[in-house]
């Protein structure tokens, strides 16, 4: 018998309606070289969250649509109060700027050609001090679990992923889903081998079909660059010495984490916003973690739940990392990592029911402001997705 | 009492060890997750840590089921109680 759990949760009801659980002021660098500024500004005002990046130089076509997708993406993040943006020129800046002000959230601009780094960091330090201000006096309120937006990925996975971590994320979609409760999984290439039955869990057969696309295309893509036989890479040397045996039983694994139930009814691009309404849904996207995350946190995703086997230690700037484990050696010695330790499943001191009830109090504490292991700890982990070179 | 080994559903013909080891021979009981049964049997082999026990006799050519899927085919015949792994199971995908 399930325990009762809360249907609320406090968070911050954002101008578009959505909620946040966090409150950051962010100052997001439009490009690769505004990282100083944006980080100067972070230094000067308490309490902003500068976002550095890699990128955002001589990109084109969809490699640059997605860019702007996931920057624009992370400033409209509910769990974002609001953003200074600074770029090296206006054009790009006030793109970024129109993006985010779409949501009715604050939002500046400042580009510094023309006038330099200082110039430029006092102006925005200003912006970000009276951003900051403002973001301190919004308060929390109750809101409905229809406004939890929760993604999933897991990583460093070993056969205690399979087992209990990964199935005990799965009990909390079963139970979250028939709430309304937005959820989102991705890992295109981890899912290989147990594609046409995650295709089966498709809600239509036009999203069953939009999936096997997505999955074709993925896979095209490694038969036409790939060396050998990927019977050498998928499982690897190490899951095959960890036990996994075939591609399937990994990709069953990892399949875990969407449940027994719920159907996804839609097939996002990497850092597409769902249109859908609630429900589950999939998203193409890398396995690579902090990639994943940061593509599921542009699409608005406010918690994130990672389960983890050997111990994968990633954060997000804006979205919370939840971690649990199952496996007794990583609770043990990775401690300070790890918001949830089920591996009770393993000795059968617990079973998933009673797990996937303390992964729903565990994420509904985070929701009310708990701060992860992982934001305790500093992980920001903010990975643009690249799809090729720049020009 | 501390399982040896877990089942995810009736329907599956393996179990994954959780303990450090079994050996051949040893008594081994196994929860059975999704019913919350206890099975048990007498090992025929070794097999290690989080890898797969066979729960039933496999003759070559079997389909093998783990999570109540199809994770791949016998290429050997495997006793019950025996190690399942890349020495007598493949994918049925290359």
């Amino acid at each position: 018998m399930a325990k009762e759990f809360s249907k609320t949760f406090m968070g911050y009801r954002r101008e578009n309606g959505r909620v946040g659980v966090r409150n950051h002021v962010v100052i997001l660098p439009v490009d690769d070289i505004s990282n100083a500024a944006a980080e100067a500004v972070g230094r000067n005002v308490f309490g902003t969250l500068a976002i550095p990046h890699s990128y955002g130089r001589l990109q084109f076509g969809a490699d640059l649509e997605l860019f702007f997708r996931t920057i624009i993406g992370t400033g409209k993040n509910p769990n974002v109060a609001a953003v200074v943006v600074i770029g090296i020129e206006p054009g790009w800046t006030q793109k970024v700027v129109d993006g985010i002000a779409a949501t009715g959230k604050p939002v500046e601009g400042f580009s510094i050609e023309g006038k330099g780094d200082i110039e430029t960091i006092a102006k925005a330090s200003w912006k970000a001090k009276e951003f900051m201000h403002w973001a301190s006096e919004i308060q929390r309120e109750e809101c409905g679990l229809e406004d939890l937006w929760i993604s999933v990925k897991c990583g460093e996975s070993d056969t205690t992923s399979g087992l209990a971590s990964n199935p005990t994320v799965g009990n909390l979609m079963d139970k979250l889903e028939p709430l309304g409760v937005p959820l989102c999984f991705g890992e295109t290439s981890e899912l290989t081998g147990a594609e046409q039955v995650c295709a089966e869990r498709a809600a239509t057969p036009e999203v069953k079909q939009k999936f096997l696309d997505t999955w074709n295309s993925y896979n095209d893509f490694i038969l036409e660059n790939k060396t050998n036989d990927l019977s050498e890479s998928q499982p690897t040397k190490g899951n095959i010495a960890g036990g996994l045996t075939t591609i399937e039983e990994k990709a069953f694994g990892n399949f875990q984490k969407i449940g027994k139930n719920p159907k996804f009814v839609d097939v996002l691009e990497p850092a597409e916003e769902p249109s859908k309404g609630s429900g589950l849904y999939f998203m193409d996207t890398s396995s690579a973690a902090a990639e994943c995350v940061t593509l599921q946190a542009a699409a608005g995703f406010t918690v994130h739940l990672f389960p983890t086997g050997q111990g994968n230690i990633i954060g997000n700037p804006i979205e919370p990392v939840i971690k649990l484990t199952a496996n007794p050696k990583t609770a043990r010695t990775m401690s300070e990592h790890i918001d949830l330790d089920v591996s009770g499943i393993l000795r059968r001191d617990l079973n998933l029911d009673s797990a996937g009830d303390q992964l729903i109090d565990i994420t509904l504490r985070t929701a009310n402001g708990r701060l992860t292991a992982a934001e305790v700890l500093g992980h920001r982990e903010f990975v643009l997705t690249k799809l090729y070179r720049s020009a | 009492m501390n399982p040896h080994f877990i089942v995810h559903e009736p329907k599956d013909s393996v179990g994954v060890v959780v303990v450090d080891q079994i050996g051949a021979g040893e008594e081994v009981s196994g929860w059975v997750m999704e019913t919350d049964e206890t099975i048990s049997m007498t090992a025929t082999e070794v097999v290690p840590l989080g890898h797969k026990l066979a729960l039933k006799d496999i003759s070559v050519g079997e389909t093998i089921f783990k999570y109540g899927q199809d994770i791949g085919k016998a290429v050997g015949d495997i006793r019950q109680g025996g190690h399942v792994h890349v020495q007598n199971v493949k994918t049925k995908r290359w």
